[in-house]
């Protein structure tokens, strides 16, 4: 049979969004519009005070209330050990307070109602009494050794360390600064932030009281994990747990981690036997869940004087609040920080890491980042720029001068990382061209005689995603490979099941075009289904940019098995060996007699009807894709700022994004991840931030006092792109979910700082807000004027 | 339950009628009373606009006002947008142009963007992200929602001139 001319290239093709559609009409189903009958509405007491004793609890008028199912307290979850639950970074976290409360917001007691408007009335009726202890906020201060102990609750805990954890050499560092001609040193505070996706947690825990059958719905990331934590957790047997995360309404790292709401509402829903929902609402979501960042940063630089890079020094002070509750791989107690040499050829490198306790909410998720590798990226650039400035060198030729070349690929870096592929020169070239850097510069120059104010800030980040491989890479001891189900139908339609998870990445158009890519059956006919750990293999989820490096490559990996297991179809169908046949995007041909044909949908409803004696029937597979290394996406971005010379109010005039992910299956799709980005990374240069006041009272837990960008405020974006290839993934993929907030924060941190340049200003703690470049300006002018 | 009224508004051309307590929301008499869960919640503090909908065409946050201050008045909500089961041209913009991607503000955001063009079929990047600052979006960066806009305006107009010819 000849075959017709069809569309059969599919890598790297901009196809429209197939989840769209019914999100364009209003028809997503996110957890919050999933309604099961007699369902219950849950709401959550939290604690006023950031550290105090809990004395008692009255909770007999709530009890009485109209309406009101049950109160459940710590103390009832004590009875059955359900106080306490384990972080994903192995420590302890109160569902419901019992001792004491350790942060302003924290889970107190929860009211199950026959509506949420009763709940929330009731929660007003529950007596408290607390007895205010020291709260500590600076976890430097936390360090003291007359500090209160935060953790007394953990036997053997005499302190509020968490953590002190090293990488690299100290040695070869301290014998590299011996030799400097130049050292530059810079400390900064990468503030508490939160990834605040625009839905708020929320689940829907259903225990069936006849089956025993636990269905909880769920805004989950990484629903197979979670059930394993929650079987681990509550005793209940792990195959009657069935998580299923529906739509979610953008996670960034916020819907990792296991929260009390969730445990509480499975454990109401186990006691009454119906099934109970829970809605976060934001106050709770800012005050309470997965907060990201708050790094305390000192770093040094050592340069000889041609401005060659000898050696990097930084330490580290990581404030976690009360409990250590990052979602990170179990080996790096600060997650991939030590990637810190950043895009350079460091002969050597030392960094000291310590986590503290404090009275604030537990996190320390990566916000749309691959474990930490966001502050270690802005640490490097600032230095780097910084650097620059000591030297008198231009920005753009220093970094030139120190990156890894792309002959010394793969690259293994002085703290343990192997680099697969890059060519940052030439990112930082086209960044250069396209942004008119030289043109930027001398206007630049004009304007600061006109006595006005432009910045220029570059950042060539590399990063580090797609985590495993399982050797290295693991959460609570589960190994960080990810998972890929092929079902190819008799009529030739696909269904592909995942073990990642997206929360808008569009991995239902991305996924399909890579088994469109493979198989040669169109994505509109292939169904990608995650997120329900009934119906889907086992998977690690979706952060750290981790699923097309792990999830993709395990897609392109069994569609690839089942084209070997179709071509024995296809040669018993036309009767040749199978040796005879070649594949050509959607079709088998015979060498040489291009007539003699079958296409994949002929191969998969032969696969049921017409199978080889002695074969198994039917086009099924799955496959456990464990990667041989991480991947490392790069780029540079140009950022232009005016600042306001009386205010200190600026406005981003340009940003110019190269960025270099490897192959892109779906460049629209890429893009959009990008733009995303490098609004966070605006979002968190120029407002974002959660502070505390020194009760620890949080000062970020609306969106009236946690800024974020809208339209208005947020720049426009120009992308463009080089592509290296990564050697290991099956189709060179990379990764992008998170490039931009990573490598975009250091340069507007940089170009803001280089505005002030001339003033002797040399650092702005982001967020840098009008009244922070103000203060720096003065303090700059006061001291030249002295 | 006591202290209920009556309220009857016509949401999306069909008038609909409930007994409601004088404090239920706007945005939960939506979708909790009558299932219109294209309709979110994303804040506490009028800040976020993923609760939008049209009052008279006008937008307005449905968290912010009480389903009584409805009363007599008409709602368009997302579920309203498409005619007939096609598409209203901004629903169509934003698919073609990327304007979505986890779609929990996308509601909002088009009825922002289907007013705006009502007053202002060929609005500039400046006029749309000043029609669309009262919403946030945390996934897109809005540059594309600001395209969507415009290629829905553009549509419009060639479907009118389109009919006119
Ligand atoms: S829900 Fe945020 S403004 Fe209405
Ligand atoms: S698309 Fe996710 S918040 Fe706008």
């Amino acid at each position: 049979m000849a075959v017709e001319e069809k569309e059969i290239e599919w890598l790297g093709k901009s196809v429209k969004r197939k989840e769209d559609d019914r999100f364009v009409r209003g028809a997503g189903n996110y957890v919050d519009d999933v309604v099961l009958p007699n369902m219950l509405h849950m709401a959550i007491l939290r604690s006023p005070f950031a550290h105090a004793r809990l004395t008692s609890i009255d909770t007999s008028a709530a009890e009485a209330l109209d309406g009101v199912v049950a109160v459940v307290t710590g103390a009832l979850l004590a009875e059955h050990n359900l106080a306490w639950m384990p972080t994903l970074s192995g420590d302890t976290q109160a569902v419901l307070a019992t001792d004491k409360v350790r942060f302003q917001g924290q889970e107190v007691a929860c009211v199950v109602a026959e509506n949420p408007y009763i709940a929330h009335d009731a929660l007003e009726l529950i007596e408290v009494e607390y007895d205010p202890l020291p709260v500590i906020v600076d976890p430097k201060k936390s360090l003291d050794d007359d500090a209160p102990v935060i953790r007394n609750d953990k036997e053997g805990q005499k302190d509020n360390r968490i953590y002190h954890w090293e990488a690299g050499d100290k040695e070869a560092t301290d014998r590299a600064f011996e030799g400097a001609d130049v050292v530059v040193s810079l400390d900064t505070h990468y503030p508490r932030s939160h990834p605040a996706p625009l839905e708020c947690c929320a689940c829907i825990a259903d225990v069936n009281p006849g089956t025993g059958k636990t269905t909880i719905y769920m805004t989950s990331q990484a629903p197979h994990a979670i059930r394993t934590v929650f079987a681990m957790v509550t005793g209940l047997p792990e195959q009657n747990i069935q998580i299923i995360s529906p739509d979610i309404g953008g996670g960034f790292g916020n819907k990792v981690p296991v929260y009390p709401g969730y445990v509480v509402a499975t454990a109401a829903s186990l006691l009454i036997g119906q099934p109970v929902k829970w809605t976060e609402d934001r106050s709770g979501n800012l005050a309470s869940t997965g907060f990201a960042r708050d790094f305390h940063m000192h770093g040094e630089l050592a340069l000889d004087r041609d401005g060659k890079m000898l050696g990097l020094r930084v330490g580290m002070l990581s404030d976690q609040g009360y409990a250590y509750a990052d979602a990170q791989p179990s080996k790096f107690k600060a997650g991939l920080f030590h990637i810190v040499t950043g895009s350079y050829d460091m002969p050597a490198a030392h960094v000291v890491t310590d986590g503290a306790y404090t009275n604030k909410a537990p996190g320390g998720v990566a916000y749309r980042c691959s474990f930490r590798v966001t502050e270690a990226s802005f640490l490097i650039e600032r230095l780097v720029q910084n650097a620059a400035y000591e030297m008198d060198m231009e920005p753009a030729e220093l970094r030139r001068k120190n990156f890894i070349r792309p002959e010394q690929f793969p690259y293994t870096s002085v703290t343990g990382f192997i680099y697969d592929s890059g060519d940052y020169e030439k990112a930082l070239d086209l960044a250069l061209e396209k942004s008119g850097y030289n043109e930027l510069r001398a206007e630049q120059k004009r304007m600061r005689d006109e006595g006005k104010l432009l910045g220029i800030g570059l950042a060539s980040f590399t990063e580090v995603v797609g985590a495993g491989p399982s050797r290295d890479y693991d959460i609570l001891g589960i190994k960080m490979f990810d998972s890929a189900e092929l079902r190819v139908h008799p009529t030739g339609k696909a269904i592909l099941k995942l073990g990642v998870k997206s929360q808008g990445q569009g991995h239902e158009t991305t996924f399909a075009q890579i088994v469109a890519s493979e198989l040669g059956i169109p994505p509109d006919d292939v169904t990608v289904q995650e997120g329900d750990t009934d119906n889907t293999p086992y998977g690690l989820g979706t952060y750290a940019s981790r699923s097309t490096p792990t999830g993709g490559a395990a897609t392109a990996v069994v569609a690839r098995k089942l084209r070997e297991k179709a071509k024995e179809i296809a040669a018993h169908t036309l009767e040749v060996a199978p040796e005879d046949l070649e594949w050509k995007g959607d079709h088998f041909f015979v060498k040489g007699a291009p007539d003699q044909s079958t296409t994949i949908q002929e191969v998969a409803f032969a696969a049921y009807t017409n199978h080889p004696q002695g074969m198994e029937a039917g086009l099924e597979g799955v496959t456990y894709y464990d990667p041989p290394n991480m991947t490392y996406p790069f780029g540079t971005y140009v950022v232009a700022v005016e600042v306001d010379a009386k205010t200190g109010e600026w406005k981003v005039r340009t940003v110019v994004a190269v960025d270099d992910c490897g192959i892109r299956i779906n460049p629209m799709i890429v893009e959009g991840q990008i733009m995303g980005g490098l609004t966070e990374g605006f979002a968190m240069s120029s407002m974002q931030q959660i502070a505390f006041d020194e009760e620890g009272n949080c000062l970020g837990s609306n969106f009236m006092d946690y800024l974020l960008p809208t339209a208005w405020e947020t720049p426009h974006f120009e992308l463009h792109e080089t592509v290296t290839p990564s050697p290991h993934h099956p189709m060179g993929c990379k990764g992008v979910g998170e490039s931009a907030t990573v490598g975009s924060p250091a340069a507007y941190a940089n170009a803001v700082v280089d505005a002030l340049l001339h003033l002797g200003v040399r650092n702005i703690d982001m967020p840098m807000t009008s009244a922070k470049v103000w203060e720096a300006m003065q303090q700059g002018r006061q001291a030249q004027d002295q | 339950m006591a202290n209920e009224t009556t309220i009857s508004i016509t949401v999306n051309g069909r008038e609909r009628s409930s007994e409601v307590e004088p404090r239920m929301l706007l945005v939960h008499w939506l979708r909790e009373g009558l299932g219109l869960t294209g309709t979110h919640i994303g804040c506490d503090t009028t800040s976020c606009g993923a609760c939008t909908v049209l009052l008279d065409g006008t937008p307005v946050k449905s968290c912010t006002m009480f389903a009584v201050q409805a009363d007599g008045r008409a709602l368009t909500t997302v579920e309203g947008l498409q005619q007939n089961g096609k598409l209203h041209a901004i629903q169509e913009g934003f698919k073609e142009e990327h304007g979505l991607q986890c779609g929990f503000c996308t509601p909002g955001m088009m009825l922002l963007g289907a007013a705006l063009l009502e007053d202002n079929p060929n609005p500039s990047e400046k006029d749309v992200r000043w029609a669309i600052s009262g919403n946030l979006c945390r996934c897109t960066g809005y540059q594309n929602i600001v395209k969507a806009v415009q290629y829905a305006g553009q549509k419009i107009e060639s479907e009118r001139s389109g009919a006119q010819a």
